[in-house]
């Protein structure tokens, strides 16, 4: 690129990409105002909340009870041991979620008569298992399978708390890959029936990578939720991060170990929260499909 | 036009509804080997339905038809599979598989399919695009296709099946004026190298030019056929005289 002052316009129908150094310039120097002004404005926001907040009455007492410094970082390394727990949780819960869930949606389009059994029990499963609250299933499960004193079944609480946690999620997941399969549009299944592909071969090799490219951004949606539900678990007794949070409360009386926990949880979702937007917006620019309808 | 014994493609008194609306109504047709046969019609006559059936999208209520003198398309115990390995189709809209590259379009059938290797897939593939100019896009994804480029990857896509009969569903409507050239002259090219090719579509000249024989669908019948020269020098019908007048104006 040229020195500005001495560029001139090319002969019209030169084959460049032309662009008048002067309005280039007015464009920068408006983006950097913008900028300026939305940084100002941020400030000005924060401090004017902070100022608001902290003239309120209670504040002193709710900073004591809620912002402890001290007690912050009393709790935090406890509290990060048992976040552990519920990482492993996840980590264990969110592999076992995804095929079983697909399973389910795969089961949930057979069309042959022989697999409506297959299709009845699919239906009811994800009927029933999103119309109970998530935490009413680790209940049942946790507290109801070890009372029956089963020969060879575990009694871990985490067991059957990650169960409850796959069989939960899984029929939200098993309804996102549905979806996923539904968007994709029937002339795709036409063409490769007309290539002589089976209903198998169909899917496996045109319909499914189309649908789960098509679902990728709200499935990160629900791991992000699955995360924070891990705490649910804490109903059962295990030492997860909320249950850690609630033995510091209760034996200082100050509350700022939930606050410790919450920023725990904070910052593992926002990561992922912003690795969803990133995949949503580059499959947004990529999504150009090819065949017209 | 000389007839053989056994015609490539049968269709026998073919009566297709969707819900009270009937768009065949006894329709007739017999394809030879070789011959390309062109359907005109105004739209909603039937063009597109009667394709569909005889590669098996569509079942019919009524009728047969019949591939290749032995394999019964429409009998319900018919292998459709096999029927779509002999019978290639494209439609109107591509149907590109957008998530596989160009390469990986017309080398999926026949891999899966007809279980041919990898590497012979992909040679047979280069070939048919190379055929059709498309060599230099064989690793693009259809998104970087021009709509004709993409048709004449979804016509090789079809070929690379090796079928014996193609049927082309009004491939040309949805391109943009400029580029209905270079697909004609893939259908052109092909005619030369002797498939048989029933092809719906609204191009007279095109349909005067290449064609072996014009059906004209009205109604859901073949109602007027003959020779190019006669179907659009001299139509006997006034239906057919009343629908070339209108198209060619």
């Amino acid at each position: 690129m040229g020195d500005p002052q001495t560029m001139t316009a090319p002969a019209p129908g030169t084959p460049v990409a032309y662009r008048d150094p002067g309005r280039q310039a007015l464009e920068r120097r408006v983006a950097r105002r913008n900028a300026l002004v939305g940084m100002a404005s941020l400030v000005v926001f924060v401090v004017a909340v902070s100022v608001l907040v902290s003239r309120t009455p209670g504040w002193p007492v709710v900073q004591e009870t809620f912002f402890s410094a001290e007690q912050f970082t009393e709790s935090l390394p406890g509290l990060l041991e048992a976040f552990l727990l519920n990482i492993k949780i996840f980590l264990i819960a969110e592999p076992v979620i995804l095929v079983f869930s697909l399973l389910i949606a795969l089961t949930r389009t057979l069309r042959a008569p022989i697999f409506l059994p297959l299709r009845v029990v699919a239906t009811i499963y994800v009927d029933v298992f999103r119309g109970v609250p998530t935490i009413l299933v680790i209940f049942l499960l946790g507290f109801g399978v070890p009372a029956l004193r089963l020969q060879g079944v575990p009694n871990d609480p985490v067991f059957w708390g990650t169960v409850a946690l796959i069989l939960s999620y899984s029929a939200y997941v098993a309804e996102v890959f549905r979806a996923g399969i539904g968007s994709v549009h029937p002339s795709q299944r036409m063409a490769a029936r007309s290539l002589g592909l089976s209903s198998w071969q169909t899917n496996r090799y045109v319909v499914l990578p189309q649908a789960v490219r098509n679902v990728v951004p709200p499935l990160l949606n629900d791991f992000i939720s699955l995360q924070k539900d891990t705490a649910l678990v804490s109903v059962l007794g295990p030492i997860e991060i909320l249950r850690q949070a609630q033995i510091d409360a209760s034996s200082t009386f100050n509350y700022t170990p939930y606050v410790a926990a919450a920023a725990i949880f904070i910052a593992l979702t926002i990561p992922m929260t912003r690795f969803a937007d990133w995949v949503q917006g580059r499959m947004a620019r990529r999504q150009r499909a090819g065949g017209v309808a | 036009m000389t007839a053989t014994a056994v015609p490539l493609l049968l269709v026998d008194s073919v009566w297709k509804s969707f819900d009270e609306h009937p768009v065949l109504r006894g329709i007739d047709m017999r394809v030879d080997l070789h011959e390309v046969v062109v359907l005109i019609g105004a739209s909603g006559s039937g063009k597109s339905t009667l394709l569909r059936c005889v590669n098996g999208l569509e079942q019919v209520d009524a009728g047969r038809i019949v591939l290749d003198g032995d394999i019964d398309v429409t009998a319900p115990s018919a292998d459709l599979d096999e029927v779509r390995r002999r019978v290639g189709i494209v439609f109107q809209s591509y149907n590109l598989f957008p998530h596989m590259t160009v390469l990986d379009n017309v080398t999926l059938a026949p891999r899966k399919v007809s279980s041919v290797d990898r590497a012979a897939a992909r040679d047979e593939a280069m070939v048919l695009l190379e055929r059709f100019g498309l060599g230099a896009k064989a690793g693009e994804y259809p998104d970087r296709l021009s709509g004709g480029q993409a048709q004449r990857v979804a016509i090789v896509r079809a070929l690379a099946m090796q079928p014996e009969l193609m049927l082309f569903d009004e491939i040309t409507s949805a391109l943009d004026p400029l580029l209905v050239g270079e697909v004609l002259d893939a259908v052109r090219e092909l005619k030369k190298g002797g498939l048989t090719i029933v092809m719906a579509t609204h191009e007279m000249g095109f349909a005067r030019e290449v064609a072996d024989r014009v059906c004209f669908l009205h109604d859901g019948v073949v109602l007027e056929q003959g020779p190019p020269e006669e179907m659009f020098g001299n139509p006997e019908r006034p239906q057919t005289q009343d629908f070339l007048a209108r198209i060619l104006a």
